[in-house]
């Protein structure tokens, strides 16, 4: 849309901004006169989804967001949460997933700069990245360049910045191949009494830019890719997509960092979705002041740039701070220290508005409280999308019981979902800055807390083709896996983050996802006393009318007291005995099994009782806290068996077989291959096992002593009948090479 | 021991990010005294016992990784001390600077598998007489990890003759038995080479970590034996 | 004035980007690519300056920073700006 900027708006051009015509007379009413052009592109910014969160606020509300520990929930740059010892962990999990598709490496990569931003924005030394990766069928030869993309620009951003990626997911479904989807997680830590707010205080305060050049890149990039369907026209939309540079973005956060020891600094915010606009509003509106922005001032990268052109654009690595008056030098001169251009855009003032001035003139005059709280909540329709009635049930009878599990258990180990992810991690440093316990490839990232005896330990969970069958019972289950996985690491947990990735929310069937989904976090966060302290909304992940299955991503953090108390989910010794904490059920709804097997996506998801994983989770991290135990590994995608053979494979050294003998009156197949919630395979060794039964016995939690470590073969005999036995040198194999083969296929 | 204190200076490039990382090892685990030194600065290094070039993206590896970094003023600095005899620990994009620099020779191409790869990873000890290898004992296998994009060691036939020759070849990728070839080695680095010293044997270059693996809370330590050597090698450098 | 450079790896020098390029090509069923070599390019442009004084003034550019002779060979071109 090449408009002059003198055009008169009218309600043509406000659509073409994507306000509906409603809003654009919302607008004229709460401003009773026409906006100008550059005026009418800060609302179409500030009022877009992306933004605003005007289709998913009304739900929001039902999430517990406080805590004894939480020191900020939601509504700032990132959620804080105190540790103790005068610490606190500042974390976030956004989306990029409009960007990544249009281009992989970019949009990923920009996705990591972004979150980076939110996390040292608020004063926190960023320490460790996890991602949530979906991708669509692997069979489609553009998932194999989404999937080498995106990790590529992961890495590249990632660790040119020196920031650790520690962890993640990565899941393959049909549903994400017109949208993939690409959730950056990132946490920092910081002196619980030095967190920073974006806050534009105080009077003739001076607004310093600093970082990146404006140039006209990204111009209605994130908020509006991220706020409109997709179709075919998506591909000409990539000069939208921004261009990251890691280094410059490592320069801000040493910068950063260096200029909040300063006991000058007011408020700081980074540039992200809406650029100059969105910073400078939400800046004043926090601190109910205004900003007199001289555009004059702003480093551009490109001649002749518009005031629109100069609020709209999205170039990434920029920051604006607030500091007393009086100090500016001071900060210019930590800039100039770190080659990074910076100068001083603008005055605070009383009156709440933001005027931006150019040439002397002013060319914008906004009320703040009207761009930030003007856009109204939508109360969107909801209603059950009838997709459920075919799908929600599944009879065990019409599958056929195999007599032998080994070609299932060697098809599900080199499933994409649950194969190795080494390929991936591999180009991650996943080291630097020497915290991290535990390297990928255990249940739960584990990094110490540098100069205290403590441990912090994250996990981000989501089975989305359970959110599909059951959008509640999904998310609840992803808050209770998240946190399980957090247990079998030896951590409580403290926080929550969550990205709720959905499709298009004026389908009543969406929200109907979205207000379920939403429900079941707040379920099981409120049960598990975990508060939730930040997030993000992606809504639109639909192209051609197709949705994604909902996927409410969630990042749980915890804590260890002891970080030598760690734990990881492999076993360590011969001769050790394996136990399973939890019940196992008869069912395969939702399973990966049923998927990879029969092809089915169908039934009713896994059970979970949510006072039997509480006690689980306890159970075991008491058996961790007392160092009763070896390995501790959650049972998930794949069930018991595959569990099992992680636990055999999935150590740094050469792989142990184990001897397993159950007995039940269930079905083999869903025994070993269901999805039962709350499970957890330990491993001990002979002296520590009447303690353990003691300890069960005391706590209630259902329990057995299924076998021991030892051999070359993983076997399982079921009612004294072999149903497994496969080499694990074999199990390994499939396991380990299956993603990093698919990778480098070239087609 | 001698009684003096020990000092250490670390530089600083802009995306320097292994810098924290070696401070830590340095003065923690080891409690010599260490400096961070800012690029920009052009002072005399002679107080220092030995100098750091830590691991990271110096200007963000763009055109070469370590090729704009060399020009940094602290580099003459560096140049002029490495002349004097100082000794000079380059670790990663340490190493490419220093080749860079031309302060040792060769060059560092992009990895053959055109990723970045992190991962622990198995290095042989190919001269244990070094000032940064003294307490290993020859031939002794060390667990040490890499991370890099741009790791895979070249030089042109002669200079490798010669860096075989004078026994300046210090490390080599192996795997964990020690044996060389071509399955244990990770970048496509010729003759395996890890690690080189120049000819005077005062400049160390490596692509692995030994930072990574020096702090007792994990359970791999090999990497305390560059430390090791270099602190004992700058007490009783007649050794 | 403006000089375009393009920086490659010398002959003998294993250019793994070129060969996994080549790879590719080959397996997309390019039989008839021979060689693949990997390099790259830049602008450098210069603000009031006559032909030999640019060509001194990139030679010493190559051999100094944009190319490491190591590895690399370097060859430009000059001419005006458009």
């Amino acid at each position: 849309m090449k408009l002059s900027p003198d055009v008169t708006v009218n309600v043509q051009i406000a659509r073409e901004h994507g306000l509906t015509g409603e809003e654009y007379r919302r607008i004229l009413d709460l401003l009773g006169r026409i906006p100008n052009l550059t005026e009418l592109g800060i609302f179409s910014v500030m009022w877009s989804e992306h933004c605003s969160y005007k289709s998913s606020r009304p739900f929001l509300s039902a999430l517990p967001t406080e805590g004894p520990r939480v020191i900020q929930g939601p509504g700032e740059n990132a959620g804080v949460v105190d540790i103790g010892d005068g610490l606190a962990v500042v974390f976030k999990i956004e989306s990029h997933n409009h960007p990544s598709f249009v281009e992989p490496h970019q949009g990923a990569a920009t996705g990591v700069g972004g979150i980076l931003r939110d996390i040292f924005t608020m004063g926190a030394r960023p320490i460790a990245l996890l991602d949530s990766l979906r991708f669509g069928d692997p069979a489609d030869p553009r998932m194999r360049f989404l999937l080498n993309g995106v990790v590529e620009g992961i890495s590249n951003y990632g660790n040119c910045t020196g920031v650790p990626t520690v962890g993640g997911e990565i899941y393959f479904d049909d549903c994400y191949n017109g949208n993939i989807l690409v959730n950056v997680f990132c946490l920092g830590l910081i002196k619980a009494d030095k967190v920073f707010l974006g806050r534009a205080s105080g009077t003739g305060n001076p607004v310093i830019y600093f970082g990146s050049k404006t140039g006209r890149d990204g111009i209605h990039g994130a908020s509006l890719l991220a706020s409109a369907e997709f179709d075919e026209s998506s591909e000409e939309k990539r000069p939208t997509v921004q261009v990251g540079d890691p280094f410059t973005e490592k320069l801000l956060i040493e910068a950063s960092l260096d200029l909040m020891k300063h006991p000058w600094v007011v408020g700081i915010q980074d540039m992200g979705a809406a650029g100059l606009t969105s910073s400078s509003f939400e800046m004043a509106s926090r601190a109910g002041t205004g900003i007199d922005l001289d555009l004059d001032q702003v480093p551009r990268r490109e001649k002749g740039m518009t005031p629109y052109e100069i609020m709209l654009s999205e170039s990434q690595e920029r920051m604006l701070v607030v500091v007393e008056a009086g100090h500016e030098e001071e900060a210019l001169e930590i800039f100039r220290k770190w080659d990074l251009d910076a100068a001083v855009v603008g005055r605070v003032t009383e009156q709440p508005r933001v005027r931006l001035i150019e040439g002397g003139d002013v060319v914008a005059d906004l009320p703040v409280h009207v761009v930030v709280e003007g856009p109204l909540s939508l109360k969107r329709k909801i209603r059950r999308p009838n997709y459920l009635d075919e799908v929600d049930h599944l009879n065990l009878n019409d599958l056929p019981e195999p007599d032998r599990g080994d070609a299932a258990l060697k098809r599900l180990l080199s499933s994409l979902n649950i194969a190795s992810k080494e390929w991936v991690y591999d180009q991650y440093d996943h080291m630097v800055r020497l915290n991290t316990l535990v390297l990928p490839g255990s249940d739960a990232a584990v990094l110490r807390v540098p100069g205290t005896s403590k441990a912090v330990a994250i996990s981000v969970d989501c089975n989305s083709r359970y959110c599909y069958l059951d959008p509640f019972n999904g998310a609840r289950i992803a808050v209770a896996e998240s946190s399980r996985n957090l247990a079998c690491s030896g951590a409580f947990p403290i926080g929550l983050t969550n990205c709720l990735n959905f499709g298009n929310p004026e389908k009543p069937e969406i929200m109907w996802q979205f207000e379920q989904g939403v429900q079941g976090i707040a379920e099981a966060c409120k049960f598990l006393e975990i508060p939730v302290v930040s997030g993000n909304v992606s809504l639109y992940n639909e192209t051609r009318g197709i949705g994604i299955f909902p996927t409410p991503t969630v990042a749980v953090v915890g804590l260890l007291e002891d970080s030598r108390k760690h734990m990881t989910q492999w076993f360590k010794r011969t001769g050790d005995f394996v136990g399973l904490i939890g019940l196992t059920i008869e069912e395969l709804g939702g399973s990966e099994y049923l998927k990879v097997m029969f092809e089915q996506v169908c039934g009713g998801v896994p059970t979970l009782e949510l006072r039997a994983e509480r006690q689980a989770q306890e159970f075991c991290r008491e058996l961790i806290g007392k160092g009763f135990i070896a390995s501790a590994h959650d049972c998930s995608e794949g069930g018991l068996a595959v569990a099992l053979a992680e636990c055999c494979i999935s150590g740094p050294g050469q792989p142990v077989g184990a001897a397993i003998e159950l007995e039940s009156t269930i079905r083999r197949d869903a025994f070993l291959f269901g999805e039962t919630q709350s499970r957890i395979l330990i491993s001990f060794s002979g002296e520590r096992r009447e303690e353990i039964l003691a300890a069960a016995e005391r706590s209630g939690v259902d329990f057995a002593v299924i076998g021991r470590v030892g051999g070359e073969d993983l076997s399982v005999t079921f009612n004294g009948a072999e149903f497994i036995r496969t080499r694990v040198e074999v199990l390994r194999n499939f396991w380990k090479g299956a993603l990093g083969e698919y990778a480098r296929q070239v087609t | 021991m001698v009684d003096s204190i020990m000092k250490s200076a670390v530089v600083v490039f802009p995306g320097s990010n292994c810098d924290h990382d070696c401070y830590h090892i340095l003065k923690h685990v080891f409690g010599v005294e260490t400096e961070f030194i800012w690029h920009k600065e052009e002072r005399d290094l002679s107080a220092f016992n030995f100098v750091v070039l830590p691991g990271g993206f110096s200007y963000g590896d763009y055109l070469r990784a370590g090729a704009i970094a060399r020009f940094s003023p602290i580099m003459k600095a560096v140049t002029r001390y490495a002349g004097d005899g100082g000794r000079v620990l380059g670790i990663c994009n340490g190493f490419q600077i220093l080749v860079e620099a031309g302060l040792l020779p060769g060059a560092l191409l992009h990895n053959d598998t055109q990723k970045f790869i992190c991962r622990h990873v198995y290095v042989k000890v190919e001269n244990a007489a070094t000032a940064f290898t003294r307490t290993c004992s020859p031939g002794a296998v060390l667990k040490i990890p890499i991370a890099h994009h741009q790791g895979g060691y070249y030089a042109d036939r002669e200079t490798l003759s010669r860096l075989e020759a004078n026994r300046q070849v210090v490390f080599t990728y192996c795997d964990e038995s020690g044996r060389g070839g071509e399955a244990a080695n990770p970048n496509g680095s010729m003759n395996n080479i890890a690690g080189i010293v120049n000819e005077a044997g005062n400049v160390l270059g490596m692509m692995p970590h030994p930072e990574r693996v020096a702090d007792p809370l994990w359970p791999d330590v090999d990497g305390q034996r560059v430390f090791q050597s270099l602190i004992e090698s700058c007490a009783s450098p007649a050794l | 004035m403006i000089a375009k450079i393009q920086v490659t790896l010398k002959k003998g020098v294993l250019d793994s980007q070129g060969k996994a390029v080549h790879h590719t090509l080959t397996d997309l069923g390019y039989n008839e690519v021979k060689d693949v070599r990997v390099g790259k390019y830049l602008e450098v442009h210069f603000k009031d300056i006559t032909d030999v004084e640019a060509e001194a003034l990139v030679k010493e550019m190559c051999e100094k920073l944009l190319a490491n002779t190591v590895i690399e060979s370097y060859r430009y071109t000059l001419a005006s700006e458009e």
